[in-house]
C-alpha cells in the first residue's frame, strides 16, 4: 500500500492561496490544542499574542527590531536559494560579520575620523560574512562539494571562534558578568530612532531588500541567477557563467548575514557576547523558504515571524506560557505550508499496490 | 527459425494490447507472439511503442486493454516479481544494477534466503552459472568496476538465475562496440539452443537481419508488419521499404523550395572526433563544409552521434580531436554567428517555469542590456513583435513557457535564435512531436534562414531532409557514411540503407 | 600517566555514546536514501520524554523505552512528509529540529531542575575483572553496553545479511530495487523510524545518565554532530564508532586541561576539528575519482521515490 501523487487538473487562480492558508489554519488550531493541555486558553493566548506584538507602538517596535537580522538572514539564504544553492550557513555568516565589524568598532574605530567608523564596520561586517560564505561557494563552484554541510560546519566553527575571541583575547577588561567584549565606544554603536530600540540596521535591512530586489528583476545578472536556479541544463545552453555566479551569490549571501551580525552586536548589544548566535541565521532558511525566495515577501514574513517572537515573549510574561511556544508554532506552520505545497498541486490517492 | 515443434503453443502471445499515456497513444492494438527457441526482433524508430510493448509484458506498466498468454495460459502481469515467476524477465536500457553492489549481491537481490549473506556460497554459485554459459566475471567485482559489456553480461546471468525463460532486451547494442556485439548474438543463439526465447529491441536494422528469426516493425503504437529476415535480405526494395517504414513520414508537404545559390563557406569541420558521455567514441573524423545559401543535412537514426556532434558544434561538449571553422575562424574563440535550436525544447532550449518574454531574452541577453541593466521594455515589445510574426498562440509575452504546446514552444525558440540574425542556424530535430501545421511553419522558418545564411538540419527523419535539405550527410555509428547532393543526385533509394548503416551499390 | 590514559579513554567513551547512538541510527536512515536532518529535534524529545516518564513511574528503563517510541514517532513525521509527500527533505528536516527544541522547550518547563531515576553503573561480571581493559570498558551504566555490540553488528547487518543487501540497494538504487519486488516505501519507513529509536536512545543517555536531568537544548549540537558524523564515517557504522570516539576524546582532552591546567592545543580548536575533519573528508569523498564510486553516499540519498506506472 502506498501513496501515490497524481497531478491535479488546472484549478482557479486561488486554490493555491486557500490550502495554504488552510495550512497555517491547521498549525494554529494544533498549538491551540497545546495550549489547552497546558491549561491555557488558546483563544487568549492568540490575542495575547497579538497584544504582545502589535498592542503598543513600543511593542511594534520591538516586532522591527527582532525583524531586522531575519529579514537580512532571509534574503541571504533567499538570494542563494534563486540559484538553488542551499546556503544553510547564514547563522556562521551572521558571526563573522559581527565579528568583522566589531573589530573596526573596537580597535579601528580610535584611529578613524568619526563619521567614517560606522561604513567601516558595515563594509567589514560585510566583507566579514561575504568570506564565511565564499567558502563554501568556492568548494561548490570548484570542487563540486555539497553546501548544506559545509555551510553548516562552518556554523559551528564560527561560533566556537566567537567564543574564543570573547572569552579570550577580546574579553571585556572591566569584567562585567556577562561573557562578552568591552563595550563598544558611542562612535561604534548604530544609532537608534524615535527612542525605541530600532537601529540603523532596520534601514540597512529594508535598503539591502529593495536592493535585492532590484537586482533579481531588473539586472541582467539577476536574470541569469533566476534562470539557473529556474532551469540549470538551459542556462548552461545560453551559455551563462554558472559557477562564477556560483561565488558571487555565496559572497554577497554571506555578505547580508554578515550585516545582520553587526546590526545585533552594534545595535543592541552593543558588544560582542554570548546569544549573538540566536539561530537568526536559521529562522532566515524558514523566512526565505516560506516567502517562496521573493524579497518583499521575505520582508513580510520576516515582519510576521518577528511578531511571533515578541508576542510569544509577551505570553511568557503575562500567562507563564514559555515563549519557546513560538518555535513550536512556526515548525507546525512550516509542515503544514509544505504539506499545502504538496496538496495544492497533487491529489494523494491511496494504491493498493500490486505489491509482489 | 525456431526449432520448438509447430503445435506447442507460444511462449508468448499479446494480442491487441493498448496503452495510452497522458497526450500520446503509446501501444494501439498491438498482437504479437513468439515462439519457444525464437529470437524476435522489435524494430521501430524513437517512440513507436516498443519498449512500452515490453514493460507491459515484462509486469512494469499495465496495459488498459488487450490479452497476454504466456505458453497458452491467460496471464496477469501486475508486477516484475509476477512477470519473474511466469519466466519472463527484461535487460532495460539503463541498466538495473546497484553501482555499489557486487555482482553476485546484484544477481541475488530481492530472492528470498537465508538471513545471513554466504557470500562464499553465493559467489561459488554464481561462478558456476556464469561458466556454464562462458561468461568470465569476476563475481565479487562491484558494478562500477565493469565495463558496459560486462555489466550486460551481469544483466543476463540475473535473469538466468532467475530461470528466465523469455529474455527481452531493450536496445542492448546501443552501448556496445562491435565486438562486443558479436559477443552478445553468440549468447542470443546459446539461450535459443536451450529453448529460451529472446525478444531484442532495436533501431540497427544491420544486426536485426544478422540475428532475427521473426521481426516485427512498430511504428506509432501500431504492427507496420511482421516479417522474416530472408525476405528482407533477397529484395534491396523491401530493405528500404523497411528503413523508410521505419522513419518516414506519410504526408508529403509541398515546401516550396527555391533552387539557391551557395555563397560563401560557412561552417567547415576537419576530422572533428567527439567523445560521448561514457568515454566513448562518438563521432569519429567528421569531416564537411556548409556554404551559406543552403540547408545541410546531417541525416541518422537517433543516438548514432548527432547530439554529440552538435553539442561539440554548440561549445556544450569538448572537441577530442580535429578542428571546426565558423567562416574562416576557429569556432571556439567566437560563437557570436552561430544560433542553436536544441531538440531537447523543455529543459536546453527553454526554461518553462519562465515567460515568454525571459524566454526571449535567454540568448539575446546581450542585447537587451543597457550596463547592467535588463531593457524589460523592450523584450516585452520584441515578444509581442516576433510572437506575432512567427504565429506562437499565446496570450501574451507573460506568459509562462510551459503553457505553451509543442509546436508553439518550438517555434517561439525558433523566433529567438532567427532574431539573432546568426549566420549558421544549427537545427536538432525541430519537427519532432509537432503536428502537421506547425511542421510547415518550421519549415518555412527554416528555408528563409536558408537565404538569409546556413543552417545545418540535424534529423532522423528521411522525409523532411529530402524536401528541405540541399545535400544531406547520412551518420551512423559517429561516421559519415556519405554526403549526397539533393539537388543533383537521382539514385535516392540508397540513403534509407546508409541510415541503417548498409552500403548497397553504391 | 596511566592514570591520566584511563581517564582520557574512559571520559572518551562516555562522550561519544550520545552521539554514536544517533549516528548509527541516522546511517541506517541515511543508507535507505533519507535524509533526516531533524536529530537534534529527535534527541531532544527523546532526552525530555526519557526524564518525564521515569519520573512519572519512577523507573529509568521505562524513560527509556518511551524516549525511544516518542523519537520514532517524531521521525516518523518526517517519515511521512519526506517519503510519502515527496517534499524537500532539507526542510522537512529543518522544521523538524524547530519542532523538536520549540516542543521540549515548551513541555519541559515543569521538568527542569528535577532529578529523575538515574542508572547507575554496572560492571558485567566475568568481563569487567579483566586487567585494564576491564574497568575501562566494562564498568559503565549499563546504557553504553549495547554500543559495543551494536557497532560490530550493524556492519554484519548491513554488509553480511539479505535485509542488509535489501537496504543498501534501496539507498542505491530505489528503481532497481522496486523491480525485483522489494518494498522501497516501506523500508524507508521503516530505516527512518529505527532512526528516530536510536535518536530517542542517545537523548536518554544524555538527560539519564551522562548529565541527569533536563535543561533546555540540553543536546548542544550533538544532533547536528552526529550527522557530520555520518558523513565522516562514509556511511560505514565502524568509522562512526571511529569518528564518535574522536569526538569523545576532544572532549576528553578538554576536561582534562581544564582538570590539570594544561594546554598543548588551545581549546577552541580543539572543539572545531570535528567540523573541520568532516569538511575535510567530504572534499575528499568529493574528489577523488577512484575513491569516489567506492565510498560515495548513498546514491539515491534525499530523492524521493516515484514509481511509474
Amino acid at each position: 500500500m502506498r501513496i501515490s501523487l497524481q497531478k491535479r487538473s488546472r484549478q482557479p487562480w486561488w486554490f493555491g492561496s486557500l490550502v495554504v492558508l488552510t495550512g497555517v489554519l491547521v498549525a494554529l488550531v494544533f498549538v491551540g490544542l497545546l495550549f489547552m493541555w497546558v491549561g491555557v486558553n488558546p483563544w487568549q493566548a492568540y490575542l495575547e499574542i497579538l497584544r504582545g506584538a502589535f498592542g503598543s507602538a513600543d511593542n511594534f517596535s520591538e516586532v522591527l527590531v527582532r525583524a531586522t537580522p531575519i529579514l537580512l538572514c532571509g534574503l541571504a539564504v533567499g538570494l542563494a536559494g534563486r540559484m538553488l544553492i542551499w546556503n544553510i550557513g547564514a547563522e556562521g555568516q551572521l558571526v563573522l560579520g559581527a565579528m568583522a565589524g566589531s573589530a573596526v568598532g573596537l580597535f579601528a574605530s580610535p584611529h578613524l575620523p568619526g563619521i567614517l567608523v560606522l561604513p567601516a564596520m558595515l563594509l567589514a561586517a560585510f566583507a566579514g560574512g561575504g568570506l564565511w560564505g565564499l567558502v563554501p561557494g568556492l568548494l561548490k563552484a570548484r570542487l563540486k562539494v555539497n553546501e548544506i554541510i559545509t555551510s553548516l560546519m562552518l556554523n559551528y566553527v564560527a561560533i566556537l571562534w566567537l567564543e574564543h575571541l570573547y572569552f579570550g583575547p577580546w574579553r571585556d577588561p572591566a569584567g562585567r558578568g556577562f561573557p562578552g567584549t568591552a563595550l563598544f565606544p558611542k562612535v561604534a554603536c548604530l544609532p537608534r530612532f524615535w527612542g525605541t530600540r530600532i537601529h540603523l540596521g532596520f534601514f540597512v535591512a529594508l535598503a539591502a531588500m529593495v536592493v535585492i530586489w532590484f537586482l533579481l528583476s531588473r539586472t541582467r545578472w539577476g536574470f541569469e541567477i533566476r534562470a539557473v536556479g529556474a532551469g540549470p541544463e538551459a542556462a548552461r545552453y545560453a551559455g551563462i557563467p554558472i559557477n562564477r555566479h556560483i561565488i558571487w551569490v555565496m559572497l554577497i549571501s554571506g555578505g547580508l548575514a554578515g550585516l545582520a551580525g553587526i546590526g545585533e552586536a552594534a545595535g543592541i548589544h552593543l558588544r560582542l557576547q554570548q546569544g549573538l548566535a540566536a539561530g537568526n541565521g536559521y529562522v532566515g532558511i524558514i523566512a526565505a523558504w516560506l516567502a517562496r525566495l521573493h524579497p518583499f515577501w521575505i520582508g513580510v514574513i520576516a515582519l510576521l515571524l518577528g511578531a511571533l517572537a515578541v508576542g510569544g515573549d509577551q505570553l511568557q510574561i503575562v500567562t507563564q506560557v514559555p515563549s519557546a511556544i513560538s518555535l513550536v508554532l512556526e515548525g507546525a506552520i512550516l509542515f503544514c505550508v509544505l504539506a499545502a505545497q504538496v496538496i495544492k498541486d497533487y491529489r494523494l490517492v491511496l494504491k493498493r499496490g500490486p505489491r509482489p | 527459425m525456431s526449432s520448438a515443434p509447430a503445435h506447442l503453443p507460444p511462449a508468448v502471445l499479446m494480442q491487441g494490447v493498448v496503452k495510452r499515456f497522458p497526450g500520446v497513444q503509446a501501444n494501439d492494438g498491438v498482437d504479437l507472439r513468439v515462439l519457444k527457441g525464437e529470437i524476435h526482433t522489435l524494430l521501430g524508430e524513437n517512440g513507436a511503442g516498443k519498449t512500452t510493448l515490453m514493460k507491459i509484458l515484462a509486469g512494469f506498466y499495465q496495459p488498459d486493454a488487450g490479452d497476454i498468454q504466456i505458453n497458452g495460459r491467460r496471464v496477469v502481469l501486475a508486477s516484475p516479481k509476477e512477470a519473474f515467476a511466469q519466466g519472463i524477465g527484461m535487460i532495460h536500457q539503463h541498466f538495473q544494477l546497484v553501482g555499489n553492489l557486487t555482482v553476485s549481491e546484484n544477481i541475488i537481490l530481492g530472492l528470498p534466503g537465508p538471513f545471513r549473506l554466504d557470500r562464499a556460497q553465493l559467489e561459488t554459485r554464481v561462478q558456476a552459472l556464469a561458466e556454464t554459459y562462458g561468461f568470465d566475471i569476476d563475481v565479487r567485482a562491484r558494478i562500477w568496476e565493469l565495463s558496459v559489456g560486462e555489466q550486460q553480461r551481469v544483466e543476463i546471468l540475473r535473469m538466468l538465475f532467475r530461470n528466465v525463460e523469455v529474455l527481452i532486451m531493450d536496445e542492448p547494442t546501443a552501448v556496445l562496440a562491435p565486438q562486443e556485439i558479436e559477443r552478445l548474438f553468440g549468447i542470443m543463439r546459446r539461450l535459443k539452443e536451450e529453448d529460451k526465447s529472446v525478444i531484442f529491441i532495436t533501431h540497427k536494422l544491420e544486426e536485426v537481419l544478422e540475428i532475427s528469426d521473426y521481426i516485427t516493425v512498430l511504428r506509432r503504437g501500431k504492427v507496420m508488419s511482421t516479417v522474416r529476415p530472408d525476405k528482407l535480405r533477397q529484395d534491396r526494395l523491401v530493405s528500404t521499404e523497411l528503413a523508410r517504414m521505419m522513419v518516414g513520414r506519410e504526408v508529403i508537404l509541398e515546401v516550396g523550395k527555391q533552387p539557391q545559390e551557395a555563397r560563401g563557406e560557412l561552417l567547415r569541420l576537419v576530422r572533428l572526433s567527439v567523445r560521448g558521455d561514457r568515454g566513448e567514441v562518438a563521432v569519429k573524423d567528421m569531416s564537411f563544409q556548409l556554404a551559406a545559401g543552403e540547408i545541410f543535412a546531417v541525416l541518422g537514426v537517433a543516438g548514432n552521434g548527432q547530439r554529440e556532434l552538435v553539442e561539440a558544434l554548440a561549445g556544450l561538449r569538448p572537441v577530442q580531436g580535429g578542428q571546426a571553422f565558423l567562416m574562416g575562424r576557429p569556432l571556439a574563440e567566437d560563437r557570436a554567428a552561430l544560433a542553436y535550436v536544441p531538440e531537447d525544447r523543455l529543459h536546453r532550449g527553454s526554461i518553462p517555469a519562465m515567460t515568454l518574454a525571459e524566454n526571449m531574452a535567454l540568448t539575446r541577453r546581450r542585447e537587451y542590456t543597457a550596463g547592467p541593466l535588463l531593457n524589460h521594455r523592450r523584450i516585452l515589445d520584441d515578444t509581442r513583435r516576433l510572437i506575432e510574426a512567427f504565429h506562437v498562440m499565446a496570450p501574451g509575452p507573460e506568459t509562462l513557457a510551459r503553457q505553451l504546446s509543442g509546436g508553439n514552444l518550438q517555434k517561439l525558440i525558433l523566433a529567438r535564435e532567427f532574431a539573432r540574425q546568426p549566420a549558421l542556424l544549427i537545427a536538432e530535430q525541430p519537427t519532432r512531436g509537432l503536428d502537421i501545421g506547425a511542421t510547415e511553419e518550421v519549415w518555412q522558418a527554416l528555408l528563409r534562414q536558408r537565404r538569409q545564411g546556413g543552417v545545418l538540419l540535424v534529423s532522423g527523419d528521411l522525409k523532411e531532409v529530402l524536401s528541405l535539405a540541399d545535400r544531406v550527410l547520412v551518420i551512423f555509428r559517429g561516421q559519415a557514411m556519405d554526403i549526397i547532393d539533393l539537388n543533383r543526385d537521382q539514385n535516392l533509394d540508397r540513403i534509407g540503407p546508409l541510415m541503417a548503416g548498409l552500403k548497397i551499390g553504391t | 600517566m596511566e592514570q591520566t590514559l584511563v581517564f582520557l579513554v574512559k571520559i572518551s567513551i562516555t562522550s561519544s555514546i550520545a552521539v554514536l547512538y544517533a549516528t548509527l541510527g541516522e546511517i541506517l536512515t541515511e543508507r535507505s536514501g533519507v535524509l533526516n536532518l531533524g536529530l537534534e529535534g529527535m534527541m531532544l524529545m527523546g532526552a525530555m520524554t526519557a526524564v518525564g516518564v521515569s519520573i512519572a513511574t519512577g523507573s529509568a528503563w521505562a524513560g527509556v523505552g518511551a524516549a525511544m517510541l516518542v523519537s520514532g514517532c517524531f521521525a516518523l513525521i518526517h517519515a511521512f512528509f519526506a517519503i510519502s509527500l515527496r517534499v524537500n527533505q532539507v526542510v522537512s528536516g529543518l522544521a523538524l529540529v524547530l519542532f523538536g527544541i520549540g516542543l521540549t522547550d515548551f513541555l519541559g518547563r515543569h521538568l527542569i531542575g528535577k532529578v529523575p531515576p538515574v542508572l547507575h553503573p554496572a560492571a558485567v561480571p566475568i568481563l569487567s575483572k579483566i586487567p585494564i581493559l576491564g574497568p575501562i570498558l566494562f564498568e559503565e551504566v549499563p546504557l553504553v553496553y549495547p554500543a559495543y555490540l551494536m557497532v560490530p553488528a550493524y556492519f554484519f547487518f548491513v554488509n553480511r545479511t539479505r535485509p542488509g543487501l535489501s537496504l543498501r540497494a534501496v539507498g542505491e538504487n530505489p528503481e532497481a530495487a522496486d523491480a525485483v519486488g522489494i518494498p522501497v516505501e516501506g523500508l524507508r519507513y521503516l530505516y527512518t523510524f529505527i532512526g528516530g529509536l536510536h535518536a530517542g536512545l542517545a537523548g536518554a543517555y544524555l538527560s539519564l545518565a551522562y548529565a541527569p536531568g533536563w535543561k533546555e537544548q540540553m543536546t548542544g549540537g550533538q544532533g547536528w554532530i552526529a550527522i557530520a558524523l555520518v558523513i565522516f564515517a562514509i556511511w560505514d557504522p565502524v568509522k562512526a564508532a571511529l569518528g564518535a570516539l574522536l569526538f569523545g576524546l576532544i572532549n576528553a582532552l578538554q576536561f582534562y586541561s581544564q582538570a590539570a591546567g594544561i594546554q598543548w592545543l588551545p581549546s577552541y580548536i580543539l572543539q572545531m576539528l570535528p567540523y573541520l575533519f568532516t569538511i575535510a573528508v567530504l572534499i575528499l569523498i568529493t574528489r577523488l575519482e577512484g575513491l569516489r564510486h567506492k565510498v560515495e553516499a548513498p546514491s539515491a540519498l534525499g530523492q524521493p521515490f516515484e514509481r511509474e506506472s
